[in-house]
């Protein structure tokens, strides 16, 4: 029994000596809308360089606490840090972190109303007053304007949001930020907002379900949760004032639009962004990588990987309905990967 | 002795049973110890997870102080927690899923124990432990399409023709809301109660019923006035479960209570449970207030289980006296 356990404890030693030398192995955590693409470049990646990168999907700001105490080595957010945060980063880490986007991503409006088969088309005004309360009815004038010729009903409408914390939620307030005072002033952004008014369903599948299931509802759900479901959805007017319906063209136009104004650390957002087709609700998904890492390998192979994922990793994004990094904003992330120490 | 000492395998046969006494001996010892520690554990762990909430929320306490009761905005823009409209979505809830399932249980346990044929109690027992067995997610899934659709068309309707006068039965049904959180609680939580219930009444001793129907009472008589007053500690304790279970339910109270922390006087308006927002906004809650606020909404849900239970008790003592008085005489 001894000689057994004794065997067995020197082969769990050897194992772990051969999976150590095998390759290295990099720690993430953070949002889960990008999680499968990252699980995919993750893979590939490990393929062909042998570094392994472990990833938890465990959401946005868990993967931002996850980072700023050490607890794994990078971290992944659908909203860029605010300044707090990066502030609490360097206290504790005495170095910065810095935003690689690698992917994009888009909300999207989506409703069901009894005898509306078509798509909708969504002014900014008008989702700012359903969303506040102040449009209550369906043939509201600021809906029925932009919609000439669609019977809409006389009915109340039902707002759905989401009740989980969520990137979609902070793309759809942060446009809504944008396009509103009054929102701005009374909800503001965030992965949780307080919402004047509506019901909250958990995850796109909830929203989703809840909308199927009330008549006269209206909510918003990922793009790419929409896209792969085949979820309705509606059109959203921008900057431009077209009228665009959300796809991968669209999206990575918004951030090509953006990308004039982009700032040296990428933290931006991209919501309402010029640009004729532009689709006005996008944002990037960004990695978080400290500035500094203790462990040259590590370095090296993380270095290597985000240059990887945003030049040739960039083919599996559409496979997988995520939007494309526009070539000048790549460019500039290139540059900007030489800081990482 | 001779069988027990073939178990010691390594001793003479002399010393074995001489051992085997003195083992026994310190094995009771033993015995005792491990299972004190045991016990001892629960109340240790019990301890140690109420100051694990407590120092992991010092912010909000500071902040709020006892206005976190108090107040209901809940806004984690303007970091300002509250805590009141959960606590009420809470108990609201459980007590509609209570009402619903404490007279449904008790009745389904009274009839599989003392009146259907054995036949017929068995196979019903095993779907009734099974169905205690089902994962809550799949109540949500349930509810989502069976309860929220029925509660629109039918059930608030209904309630709206006949008790509509009362205030909360009143407002718009969305199909979620308080009423269907505590619908879907209530089918969660009365397969416990006719389990737990029916064991109790059936390991009531025969000669009560026997006596019973020998002064003369009908069979039911016997049931309602004798083997159920008897039982009634072990009936309380089910319910206990049941509230517990209640209290606590994540995952299926937020697929039907409409996420919303208001308090309504209607039972159609939604709600949002304690348990339901700190599973929702905990994985993306950035911040230390906003973090420690829900640690603190957690501390308020242990503290609720407590006050609910200790009231349950003390309800339990009260009518135990004066029933237990009626039924010995």
């Amino acid at each position: 029994m001894k000689r057994l356990s004794g065997l067995l404890v020197l082969a769990f030693a050897l194992a772990g000596v051969a999976i150590a030398q095998s390759g290295l192995l990099i720690n993430g955590a953070g949002a889960t809308f990008p999680y499968p693409i990252y699980s995919k470049w993750f893979d590939e990646y490990h393929k062909s360089s042998g570094a392994q990168i472990n990833y938890q999907s465990v959401g946005s700001g868990a993967g931002i606490k996850q980072v700023t105490e050490g607890t794994v080595d990078f971290g992944a957010s659908d909203g860029p840090m605010n300044d707090e945060q990066l502030k609490a980063y360097r206290t504790k880490n005495g170095t910065g972190i810095l935003h690689f986007p690698t992917v994009l991503g888009a909300a999207v409006p989506t409703y069901n109303v009894p005898g509306v088969t078509g798509s909708l088309n969504f002014t900014p005004e008008a989702l700012a007053g359903i969303f506040l309360g102040r449009i209550s009815k369906w043939n509201d004038p600021a809906i029925a304007n932009a919609n000439k010729g669609v019977n809409l009903p006389a009915n109340d409408i039902v707002v759905i949001h989401r009740s989980d914390g969520s990137g979609t939620t902070y793309i759809w307030t942060d446009y809504l930020s944008k396009v509103s005072a009054d929102w701005k002033e009374k909800v503001s952004k965030g992965t949780s907002v307080n919402w004047p008014v509506g019901l909250g369903g958990k995850g796109n599948e909830g929203v989703t379900g809840l909308i199927k299931q009330t008549p006269n509802s209206i909510g918003y759900v990922e793009l790419i949760y929409a896209a792969q479901n085949k979820v309705p959805f509606g059109t959203v007017k921008n900057s431009a004032g077209t009228f665009v319906k959300a796809d991968l063209a669209s999206v990575s136009e918004a951030a090509s639009g953006a990308s004039k104004t982009m700032p040296e650390d990428f933290r931006v957002s991209i919501t309402n962004a010029p640009g004729k087709n532009a689709y006005p609700i996008s944002s990037f998904t960004w990695l978080l990588i400290p500035e500094k890492f203790k462990d040259a390998a590590k370095r090296d192979a993380m270095k290597n990987f985000v240059k990887w994922a945003i030049t040739d990793g960039q083919g599996d994004a559409e496979a997988l309905s995520y939007a494309k990094l526009p070539k000048e904003v790549v460019d500039k992330e290139l540059k900007a990967l030489s800081k990482v120490q | 002795m001779a069988t027990s000492s073939i178990n010691v395998p390594s001793a003479g046969p002399a010393e074995a049973s001489r051992s085997f006494l003195s083992r026994l001996r310190d094995g009771d010892e033993i015995a005792r110890l491990v299972t004190f520690i045991f016990a001892a554990s629960v109340v240790l762990l019990t301890a140690l997870l109420i100051y694990e909430l407590w120092i992991a929320s010092p912010l909000p306490r500071q902040k709020f102080g006892l206005a976190f009761f108090v107040t209901k905005l809940w806004d984690p823009v303007a970091d300002q927690y509250g805590a009141l409209a959960f606590v009420y979505g809470t108990v609201a809830t459980s007590t509609v899923a209570l009402l619903i399932a404490v007279p449904l249980g008790i009745g389904a346990a009274i009839f599989l124990a003392e009146l259907a044929p054995q036949k017929l109690s068995d196979p019903l027992q095993f779907f009734i432990d099974l169905l205690a067995a089902v994962p809550s997610v799949i109540y949500g899934v349930l509810g989502v399409f069976i309860v929220i659709p029925l509660m629109r068309s039918v059930i608030a309707p209904v309630l709206k023709t006949t008790l509509g006068f009362l205030p909360p039965f009143q407002g718009p049904a969305y199909g979620v809301g308080v009423l269907t959180a505590g619908i879907v609680l209530a089918i969660m939580v009365i397969p416990y109660i006719i389990s737990v219930s029916r064991e109790v009444l059936l390991s009531v001793p025969r000669d009560q019923r026997e006596a019973a129907l020998a002064l003369g009472s009908t069979r039911w008589e016997a049931t309602w006035k004798v083997v159920v007053p008897f039982a009634r500690t072990g009936i309380m304790g089910s319910i206990f479960l049941a509230l517990a279970r209640a209290l606590g339910e994540t995952m299926a109270v937020t697929m039907v209570i409409g996420n919303t922390p208001t308090i309504s006087s209607s039972l159609f308006a939604p709600g949002y449970s304690i348990a339901a927002v700190i599973a929702n906004e905990f994985t993306e809650a950035t911040g230390d207030l906003y973090l420690q606020a829900l640690i603190q909404l957690g501390l308020v849900l242990f503290l609720l289980t407590f006050i609910l239970n200790g009231l349950a008790r003390l309800l339990m003592l009260l009518t135990a006296s004066r029933g237990g008085g009626t039924g010995r005489a």
